[in-house]
């Protein structure tokens, strides 16, 4: 009995070995590429162990390419331009790529494996896009549904951000998901303050990131994230600046606001910010404070339904007739507006309606 | 029949009366959803026919040399499963490294080989029926080429299909089962030529 049984594990184990050394012939002679040297946007050169995907060899030298899918190929993000030594479009590469993006050499980067010397070209702010291993800090709730996360850095240790930026959340597998999804989430934090980042996360009903966030995420618990990214960030000129904000939206506004502040500004300021009633109003005194740092500067909440236990006293109404109501020399402003969709859109009108111009109001859309 | 012969009689009802695929519908998954393109769909059933012809010889060594006399015939699902994913591994990075249009003809269908029933089921009917090792090959390469014709068949008819007006909720799949099935019927029409058992 005892002998048949060794005698079944050696042979298996055996079949085993024999196969297993087999591959690693293989993989030593066949599969060996070399190395293969990649240059970025003509610039920048980068030698990498051949025969493994583009993204995976990027990240590998510290470029991050967004990926959601973390490389499986499902989710179709991590397109990059291959100018020289791209070869043939793979079929796991076509069902995202579009004939416009074939002309530009598009490729996507986790299915695209580097075999040859190549040239590629990515946009310059991905040099500084890092994945940041985090532990949360403190978790405080800001209203019945806003809740904020501060992280601290653990590896890297500092973050290089301009105000208003996002990163992306890392969600874990957990019950609402089986497997890793991101999220993007704008920073609240202060550039300045390089070993921290901050998000402001509003609960949405069955939402896989919030729910985590709000539900399971505790004190010291370890957390993904990937960044900075985003065009949405304060211009250097000397006009007037109008943000308009509504919830969660609060914190890449909250952000340049303290931005300024440390930097002295002297801009003059108006923050509008929107909501229901006095229980969705947050970081009321710390907006007050700013008002006392920032001589030009003055934060407008306004309700739209405040309840008599509010005892509200100041504006009323919605955010739109507000702004319209409170906003002079529009036509020589700037205007940064964070929100959902619908609050963007008619923030825009009303904006457009005061003879601001298109190209000087700036939005992040939150949907 | 005598023993030249026996093996050619095999290969042959492999590829038209006892078709692995028509008979005993194995290899589904990969009929279906590779079937869209003529080129494809040979692409996919050469490299079948290929592995197929291989690792039932390798595995009839394997099991008559190994398994049977140390009496391990009971460990052959495990082990024909093993050999068959590392040399379908070992033939990806083959191709990848040597054949660049033939890799990317059939891309991410090289591992799908791996989990095609019809390459398992080859290697297990070979040993329920007691064939020796010239059957064996003979009647992994048939089955393997039948699986081939069966694609291939499948794919023109498909190719035809795309500019024919197909009822909304047949669409897809459901028309190819259908066309499957009538298939099957048109091969057993060879069914008096030879039978094996």
């Amino acid at each position: 009995m005892l002998a048949t049984l060794l005698v079944s594990v050696l042979v298996i184990t055996l079949i085993a070995i024999v196969l297993a050394l087999l591959m690693v012939i293989a993989d030593a002679t066949v599969g060996n590429y070399g190395t293969a040297k990649i240059t970025i946007n003509g610039s920048k050169e980068l030698e990498v162990q051949g025969g493994q995907p583009l993204l995976k060899a990027l990240n590998g030298e510290g470029i991050f390419i967004p990926s959601a899918c973390g490389g499986r190929g499902s989710c179709g993000l991590c397109k990059v331009a291959v100018l020289e030594g791209g070869g043939n479009y793979l079929p796991t590469e076509l069902p995202w790529i579009s004939e416009e993006e074939k002309k530009n050499q598009i490729r996507l980067s986790c299915q695209f494996k580097v075999k040859n010397d190549i040239a590629i070209k990515i946009p310059e702010e991905l040099f500084s896009v890092r994945q940041f291993t985090t532990k949360v800090e403190s978790l405080r709730d800001l209203t019945h549904d806003i809740k904020e996360v501060k992280l601290k850095l653990v590896e890297p240790t500092e973050i290089d951000m301009k105000a208003g930026q996002f990163i992306q959340f890392q969600v874990p597998e957990y019950e609402l998901t089986d497997e890793p999804v991101y999220r993007a989430y704008s920073m609240a934090s202060v550039p300045s303050d390089i070993t921290h980042i901050e998000l402001e996360i509003r609960l949405v009903p069955n939402g896989i990131c919030t729910t985590y966030v709000h539900k399971h995420l505790k004190e010291g618990d370890t957390v993904i994230v990937n960044g900075p990214y985003g065009e949405f960030f304060l211009r250097d000129s000397e006009r007037d600046i109008i943000c308009i904000a509504g919830g969660s939206g609060m914190a890449p506004v909250k952000s340049i606001l303290l931005d300024m502040a440390d930097k002295g500004s002297k801009r003059k300021a108006r923050y509008f910010f929107g909501a229901r009633s006095a229980r969705d109003l947050f970081l009321i005194d710390e907006m007050r404070e700013l008002e006392t740092r920032m001589e030009n500067f003055k934060f407008i909440p306004a309700l739209s339904e405040p309840s008599p236990e509010d005892k509200w006293e100041g504006e009323v109404g919605l955010i739109t007739d507000v702004v319209g109501r409170l906003t002079e020399n529009a036509s020589e402003s700037e205007a940064y507006l964070c929100g959902s969709p619908g609050m963007i859109d008619a923030c825009i009108k009303v904006l457009r309606d005061l003879g601001m111009p298109d190209e000087r109001i700036y939005y992040d859309k939150f949907s | 029949m005598n023993d030249i012969l026996f093996p050619l009689a095999v290969f042959f009802a492999a590829v038209f009366t006892n078709n692995i695929l028509l008979t005993n519908y194995l290899g589904m998954c990969s009929f279906l959803s590779v079937s869209k393109e003529l080129e494809t769909s040979a692409g996919l059933g050469i490299a079948v026919t290929f592995v197929m012809a291989t690792t039932t010889a390798i595995n009839w060594v394997v099991y008559h040399f190994l398994l049977v006399p140390f009496q391990l015939e009971y460990l052959r699902f495990i082990v024909f499963i093993i050999i068959i994913a590392a040399f379908v591994q070992l033939i990806e990075m083959v191709i990848e490294r040597y054949s660049e249009g033939l890799y990317f003809a059939l891309g991410i269908f090289l591992p799908l080989i791996t989990v095609n029933c019809a390459i398992l089921g080859a290697s297990l009917f070979m040993v329920i029926r007691e064939y020796s090792f010239m059957t064996s090959f003979f009647f992994g390469f048939g089955s393997g080429l039948g699986w081939l014709i069966a694609i291939l068949a499948m794919a023109g008819i498909r190719q035809r299909l795309r500019t024919a007006k197909i009822p909304l909720g047949l669409d897809g799949p459901g028309i190819s089962l259908i066309i499957a099935g009538f298939m099957a019927m048109a091969f057993m029409g060879f069914n008096g030529m030879i039978t094996i058992s």
